[in-house]
């Protein structure tokens, strides 16, 4: 019996120990860039080859796993301030940092009559979604716009918070949240009817969502995740990430 | 010393141990009835009762808080029949963290009861029957003092398993300070953002606070078998 099993035993150890043969690169993603690196990922497998695996989470929640080793080779963060401590302390290679989206923020409902304006957040309702402005930077920018508008002291208590802008646009879209403070990437996803109602939330009541992307020290001679970040900066990627409703910007700080 | 719990801190330390009480109190109420039942019906199915207040115990989190969510929202069943009454959707409220947390600590409750009033047996209960004592009479002064090390144990079980919630509440809860921010969730929180110092603290005192709780019930369960209870 034990010779029968045998071959299959062989054949899957040897599957595991044969590497592939392209490399690999591991990507930790802010969450509003989630489906953008999905579009993504097929492009960029079939342009090099090499395979990619995404981690998606809140920036800050993936800034604290990298500050503890996590193994990944990228970060595409939703700010500027988390890659560049990265490369303060010695974890991301500071020459390697870039812009590679900026992102808009949107007051959303799943209602298709709620939010016409910045009024929505005037207007009846029990909760509004944002995600957590301390670790996740369009929670932040939802804070600037709230406060910006003189609408956050009088929203405590009506607000409640995702741990990351996935989870903010699942208690809109669920409805559990009348409203809620998303990317505009969530809703503008190419081929997909938009839901709901939006207001595009106009930038001045806002920092500016420059999205930097930075390689990580582990991987600083890891030529998949050096091509990653070459894609990214390319005329392939930028195209579709525009797609989605981000900008790019030229400036690269 | 320097302050080591900010009032944030502090107001989920309140918030949880609210929640815990209210809980454990509400699974009493509910659950003593059901674990007297359980521990005397001879129905067929009941095994498949026991089977559902298993249930939370080998779920992960992730279901019961994705299960709640649709159930508490405005568009699910509970939800959506309290907006119908004219109350609002539990998702996202204290309430709402009531209903998670009973369902999510119910066999911690349950099962301790229920055992507890197997061990009776039926002898003291058919010798207070025949002394005239009608159903209600003999289970509050038979059946319930003798099964106390049970409620003990329930109530222990049941609020120490609800002060270590974290998967429901971070699915249902919406982390509002005051409402829904339990410590659990705060020393997540204090960890993704680098705070250690205030993520030991908060979590220091969780954990000495847990274990006193437990130390104190094993001490006491101790003293009842030493004295024949």
């Amino acid at each position: 019996m034990p010779y029968r099993t045998c071959p299959i035993l062989a054949l899957l150890l040897l599957a595991a120990a044969v590497p592939a043969h392209a490399g690999e690169v591991r990507a930790a993603v802010a969450g509003n860039f989630k489906a953008t690196i999905e579009a993504l990922e097929p492009r960029f497998e079939a342009a090099t080859g090499h395979e990619l695996r995404v981690s998606t989470g809140s920036t800050g929640s993936l800034y604290a796993q990298i500050r503890n080793g996590a193994p990944f080779d990228a970060f595409l963060a939703a700010d500027r301030r988390r890659p560049r401590k990265l490369a303060e302390r010695g974890l991301a290679v500071p020459g390697s940092r870039f812009t590679y989206a900026q992102g808009r923020l949107a007051l959303w409902s799943a209602d298709p009559e709620r939010v016409n304006g910045p009024q929505a957040l005037r207007g009846e309702f029990r909760r509004l979604a944002i995600a957590n402005p301390r670790t996740a930077p369009y929670g932040l920018a939802a804070q600037q716009a709230l406060q910006s508008l003189g609408r956050w002291r009088s929203l405590q208590g009506r607000i409640i918070q995702g741990q990351n802008i996935n989870q903010a646009h699942q208690f809109v879209a669920s409805g559990n949240a009348e409203l809620g403070f998303v990317a505009l990437s969530q809703l503008s996803a190419p081929g997909r009817p938009e839901r709901g109602s939006r207001w595009l939330v106009p930038q001045q009541h806002h920092a500016p969502i420059r999205q930097q992307a930075v390689l990580l020290e582990r991987a600083a001679d890891h030529a998949p995740a050096q091509a990653l970040l070459r894609f990214l900066q390319g005329p392939e990627a930028a195209e579709l990430i525009r797609r989605f409703g981000y900008t790019i910007p030229d400036d690269a700080e | 010393m320097p302050e080591l719990l900010s009032s944030a801190d502090w107001q989920a330390f309140r918030l949880t141990l609210a929640l815990a009480g209210v809980t454990v109190a509400g699974l009493l109420l509910l659950g003593t009835p059901l674990a007297w039942w359980l521990a005397c019906s001879r129905a067929r199915w009941k095994v498949a009762v026991e089977a559902v207040v298993a249930l939370p115990l080998v779920l992960p989190p992730t279901v019961l808080g994705f299960y709640l969510l649709v159930a508490l929202g405005p568009h699910g069943p509970i939800g959506g029949a309290l907006e119908a009454l004219g109350g609002a959707p539990l998702a996202f409220t204290f309430a709402g963290l009531v209903v998670s947390s009973m369902v999510y600590s119910l066999p911690f409750v349950v099962q301790p009861l229920q055992n507890a009033f197997a061990a009776i047996g039926r002898a003291p209960l058919e010798a207070a029957a025949t002394q005239g004592a009608g159903p209600v009479d003999r289970f509050l002064t038979v059946a319930v003092p003798l099964a106390r090390r049970g409620f003990l144990t329930a109530t222990t079980l049941g609020f120490a398993h609800t002060l270590g919630e974290f998967g429901v509440v971070l699915m249902v809860g919406g982390n509002i300070p005051g409402e829904t921010q339990v410590v659990s969730i705060a020393i997540f929180e204090h960890v993704e953002t680098l705070e250690y110092a205030r993520a030991h603290a908060l979590s220091a005192m969780l954990l000495l606070f847990s274990f006193a709780l437990l130390l104190a019930v094993y001490a006491l369960n101790r003293r009842f078998q030493a004295v024949g209870l």
